[in-house]
């Protein structure tokens, strides 16, 4: 894998700031966030009970939902009401909480789905198979190169669909890869995969800041947040009440008491949260 | 019962005029559903734009018919858009509402009053085929016969340039689905959120599909006039859009080469039935007709009523159809 040189923007720079980001559902506030900032090349956990507002926070910055008002800026550009796919291009990626593996096409098809600037998806180039075949091996080569990195070369020609709900999960963030992102938003990578592949699947995330990619995520199980962020984020109600190092967030006598309670420190996910 | 007839007049449809017709404008729907996932319940809408294309051309601009055929693309992409714009940024659904009601719009119009000057009205075209029917190398008034086959000089003309057409076309969609641009298209018929997370401008792609599938289907409609030799705006009812999609599921929607099978399986079907039914001795025939009321009049509704059950077989024993797999149909209850 090639690391990606930001465009601008020195190390210490943030990479994406929200400011003043408000959604409303009806009456409710999902999101009412002032000001957050997302370090370059670290991975941040978003940390919050059912509720909270973190999935609707992440729709709002990968552009699969519009704010209300407010500021989202990548690399110092204004993004704030950019489709989705225009922010896959400019090398923001995201993966679902429900997973999204295109069942009926094989393992490597959503693999090269995911390579940007593809010529033979242009109509009249697609017609002529000269046009593309260059490059499709090319794609084809990075693809497999990433399933090895992944442990899925197995599954290479398998439809998606015969995948287990771990191996989706690493197949989308595999598929995530193919598009060089500088930022990588994973939305409850964990939900859903056994301790073994767990295991792998935060390894393949760690390694992520060293190839020049910012990691998101957001997540339920407390160990891993320990285990991999640099930074935590946590919100409750649409409002982030805290944010700093793992360490920080587990000692927060504000977080502890208003929100993680006599819980604190076990699987959020099997905490009933009232 | 003359087998020999039943058997001549079944071979003949199975690569006759209405299949060629019918494969092609179910290739234009198996690009929108069975590649995109598009729900086009009016594809008789684009059949009717090609129809009109050429025969508005000729009749109300009085230009030639060669123009016409530039017109029968031109209508269909101006539909497309039409219809896509309003709808393919919402759900599925919305575009099927839409296309089954533009697709009655369009007809009601074309045979409305107010619009007897541009397409005739009810009375619908004639007379605007010649050009194409003075190319034909065949006697347009003589019979041939090529084995079984037999058809009218005029018929093996338009058959023989039709049939090329559906090849052409079936071709051309199997490069297309092949090459990244169709992988796209699948991707968007799983799961347009995951194309979109991916760079994928689903609605640019929905929309190249919309218009696709329906230059496609303004194709069939323009042969289809052709070999009637009229524009009848009452011909492009509901139940051709229909029998479109049953021809697709006979032969399994996403695949390349189901539109032909289909329509080859159905219109044999129905031509075997009828003369079966139509042939029979006439101890058979008079009992039928005193127990369920059979005459030669509703002859033709028994035959849909036997299809009906044949298509009933299928998705009970075979839903993905005859080309479809089952494994893969299987995917979709994880």
């Amino acid at each position: 894998m090639t690391v990606v040189e930001s465009a601008s923007g020195a190390p210490d720079t943030p990479i994406i700031t929200a400011t003043g980001v408000v959604k409303t559902f009806g009456g409710l506030r999902a999101v009412d966030v002032d000001k957050v900032e997302i370090r370059r090349n670290k991975i941040t956990a978003l940390i919050g009970p059912n509720g909270a507002g973190k999935t609707t926070f992440f729709n709002l910055l990968t552009g699969f939902d519009q704010v209300d008002s407010g500021t989202i800026t990548l690399d110092g550009n204004d993004i704030t009401g950019t489709p989705p796919h225009k922010l896959a291009e400019k090398g923001m990626v995201r993966t679902f909480q429900l997973t999204k593996a295109l069942a009926k096409l094989s393992t490597i098809e959503n693999m090269k789905l995911g390579a940007l600037d593809q010529l033979g998806e242009k109509f009249w180039a697609a017609l002529i198979p000269g046009a593309w075949t260059k490059q499709e091996r090319e794609i084809e080569a990075r693809a497999d190169a990433i399933l090895k990195r992944f442990n899925l070369t197995h599954m290479r020609d398998e439809f998606a669909g015969t995948m287990s709900g771990g191996q989706r999960k690493l197949l989308e963030m595999a598929r995530a890869l193919m598009t060089d992102p500088r930022v990588v938003m994973l939305d409850e990578p964990m939900a859903g995969v056994n301790p073994a592949l767990a295991q792998s699947l935060l390894e393949l995330i760690k390694m992520l800041p060293g190839e020049g990619r910012t990691v998101i995520f957001v997540e339920h199980n407390m160990d891993v947040v320990q285990e991999i962020s640099d930074w935590v984020i946590v919100m409750a109600e649409g409002r982030i009440i805290a944010e700093g190092t793992p360490a920080e967030i587990k000692s927060n006598k504000a977080v502890v008491d208003a929100y993680l309670g006599a819980h604190h420190g076990e699987d959020l996910s099997k905490v009933e949260l009232s | 019962m003359d087998w020999g007839f039943i058997i001549e007049r079944t071979f003949s449809a199975m690569i006759g005029p209405e299949v060629m017709i019918y494969a092609l404008a179910a290739v234009g729907l198996n690009v929108h559903f069975g590649y995109t996932g598009l729900m086009n319940f009016g594809q008789v809408g684009f059949m009717a734009a090609g129809a009109y294309g050429v025969g508005v051309t000729v009749f109300w601009l009085d230009w030639s018919f060669w123009i016409g055929l530039v017109f029968v693309f031109v209508y269909a992409a101006v539909l497309a858009l039409l219809l896509g714009i309003p709808t393919l940024r919402l759900r599925a659904d919305y575009l099927g509402l839409v296309t089954i009601a533009a697709s009655e719009t369009i007809r009601l119009l074309a045979r409305s009053r107010v619009m007897k000057p541009v397409t005739g009205g009810v009375e619908g075209i004639d007379k605007f085929a010649e050009p194409f029917y003075n190319l034909s190398p065949f006697e347009l008034g003589k019979f041939y016969s090529f084995g079984p086959f037999k058809y009218l000089g005029r018929d093996v003309w338009v058959l023989m340039v039709g049939w090329t057409l559906l090849i052409l076309v079936t071709l051309m969609v199997q490069q297309l689905m092949r090459s990244p641009w169709g992988r796209t298209l699948r991707a968007i018929r799983e799961d347009e959120d995951a194309a979109r997370a991916l760079g994928k401008n689903a609605y640019y792609f929905k929309m190249q599909s919309l218009m696709l599938g329906g230059m496609i289907g303004a194709l069939a409609g323009l042969i289809q006039v052709i070999q009637k030799s009229s524009v009848q705006a009452d011909t492009f009812n509901p139940v051709i859009t229909f029998t479109i999609w049953t021809i697709l599921i006979i032969g399994g929607p996403g695949r390349v080469w189901s539109p032909i099978i289909g329509s080859s399986i159905y219109w044999s079907l129905i031509v075997f039935v009828e003369n079966t039914l139509r042939q029979l001795p006439a101890g058979a025939r008079d009992t039928l007709r005193d127990t369920v009321e059979l005459s030669d009049f509703n002859i033709g509704m028994l035959r849909f009523m036997l299809v009906g059950g044949g298509l009933l077989l299928l998705a009970r024993f075979r839903p993905q159809g005859i080309f479809g797999s089952r494994e893969e149909m299987a995917l979709d209850r994880r």
